[in-house]
């Protein structure tokens, strides 16, 4: 039996030239055009001076663990053929924190403050992840 | 009052009690978060005279729907898109995400979580409606499965089907009645900077809970300290959340929870803060809190199956989402 697709993101109006530039193999941050504060996950407000306007800026696409689980069944069965799976938290060289999963690591190596630079993983049609493989 | 993820209705409970009209009603929002702040919305009617008497309930069948997180389409807007793509989509592994932070930052341990574990299964073989009858010991807390590494399964809240409510009146009503009182002495809310629901790691620092952003509205509202609590009942879907609270309310000091949990604090039986005495979500049941609010009360009247030396109490709601929190007293 097949597993039911994966989940995908369906991109509202703040986080879809995220979700554009990811399914172009690029990483970029929202970034407030007022006080030049970045933000992640996008949204519409800048929390530090309100302002509305944003533009969104390619990430050097290197950062390093946080922290990091590794999920075991009963999962989501979209997930179930991949059980155990790690998930991390990656904090990047612009400051902010992003989650995704780590490749080509063994969970059991996996450390905080080890250093990762971003891939992208093809989900679907026009559909990419952010996922991180060892620096 | 009820809270959110709740299924039953106010106008089906009042249409089967023939109540002619239900003139106070509300739903506090975050679900796990919000049970205390139920209870203090509910207090705050009484308070102004909206409402002489409010029923704060909760049940829970989860045979009738399906998880709110178990979504039947793979498009996932929101803040979801943020996480679960990547396969964070369990609360268990929402959670050992800032356990794991937590051991990073402070030297936690699992053998800190162990301790909360055996703690409250200890307190429930005394409660003859437990779930849990068996006694757990140190090798079969680390016997167990992983859930969600660093998390094992004895760090995870029991799935139970149950309904429970509180009843809160007038002090002068409360007089008359059979029951001694318990009363609520402070409550507050907090969800805290640039929170999301619970995979909250995009916040400056995410061990920087809800809660401790709770706690000093509600030493404020109490006009007390966390020195002046005889017994508390902490919030446990998962056990890191009982060590984060202790820190956000001020019990222990950042990074220190987990050591005082091993010390054997929380234990009824002699311990210097006796914790989620009826067993809590991860022996007694996990009914979204609303159990601790009911042992609070307990052991206000003198009627846990732990009973300590109690005349003060504090209880937390969930402190991984928008949170809130109260101070019970013996009413005088």
């Amino acid at each position: 039996m097949s597993s039911p697709p994966r989940p995908v993101p369906d991109p509202d109006v703040a986080g879809a030239p995220f979700w554009d530039a990811a399914a172009r193999h690029e990483l970029v941050l929202q970034k407030c055009t007022s006080c030049g504060t970045v933000r992640h996950p996008p949204r519409p407000m800048c929390p530090v001076c309100n302002s509305m306007e944003s533009m969104f800026e390619q990430a050097s696409g290197g950062g390093r663990i946080w922290s990091w689980v590794v999920a075991h069944a009963p999962v989501l069965p979209s997930f179930a053929d991949k059980v155990p799976y790690n998930v991390v938290v990656v904090e990047l060289e612009e400051g902010v924190r992003m989650i995704g999963n780590l490749l080509d690591v063994e969970d059991d190596a996996i450390a905080e403050g080890m250093e990762v630079v971003v891939d992208f993983e093809d989900v679907e049609e026009g559909v990419s992840l952010p996922v991180w493989r060892p620096a | 009052m009820k809270y959110s993820l709740e299924n039953t209705f106010e106008h089906d409970i009042a249409r089967n009690l023939g109540i002619p009209n239900l003139r106070y009603f509300g739903d506090v929002a975050y679900g796990g978060g919000a049970g205390c702040g139920a209870v203090g919305h509910a207090a705050m009617a009484i308070a102004t005279g909206t409402a002489e008497t409010v029923v704060v309930w909760r049940a829970r069948n989860r045979g009738s729907g399906g998880r709110p997180w178990a979504s039947k389409s793979n498009r996932i807007g929101g803040e979801l898109q943020w996480y679960l793509p990547w396969g964070l989509s369990r609360p268990v592994d929402q959670i050992a995400m800032l356990a794991r932070r937590h051991m990073i930052e402070y030297g936690s341990t699992d053998e800190h979580l162990a301790a909360v574990a055996m703690a409250f299964r200890e307190h429930a073989l005394n409660n003859p409606y437990a779930m849990m009858k068996k006694p757990m010991t140190r090798e079969d807390y680390f016997d167990a499965r992983f859930v969600s590494e660093p998390l094992r399964l004895f760090d995870c809240c029991l799935e139970s089907d149950g309904a429970l409510a509180v009843v809160l009146t007038t002090p002068e009503r409360a007089r008359d009645l059979r029951q001694p009182g318990a009363l609520v002495s402070g409550f507050s809310q907090g969800i805290g900077p640039d929170h999301m629901v619970m995979a909250n790691y995009f916040t400056p620092d995410p061990l920087d809970s809800p809660g401790a952003y709770a706690a000093k509205d509600l030493w404020n509202a109490a006009g007390m300290g966390p020195e002046d609590i005889d017994c508390v009942q902490l919030y446990d879907a998962f056990s890191p959340l009982v060590v984060i609270s202790l820190e956000a309310y001020g019990f222990c000091k950042p990074g220190e929870g987990g050591a005082f949990a091993a010390s054997g604090a929380l234990r009824a039986q002699g311990g210097s803060l006796p914790c989620n005495t009826s067993g809590g979500s991860l022996s007694e049941a996990y009914v979204h809190g609303m159990n601790l609010i009911i042992e609070g009360v307990r052991q206000l009247r003198g009627t846990s199956t732990n009973q300590v030396q109690c005349e003060t109490v504090m209880v937390t709601s969930g402190n991984g989402v928008p949170t809130s929190s109260l101070v019970l007293r013996k009413a005088a």
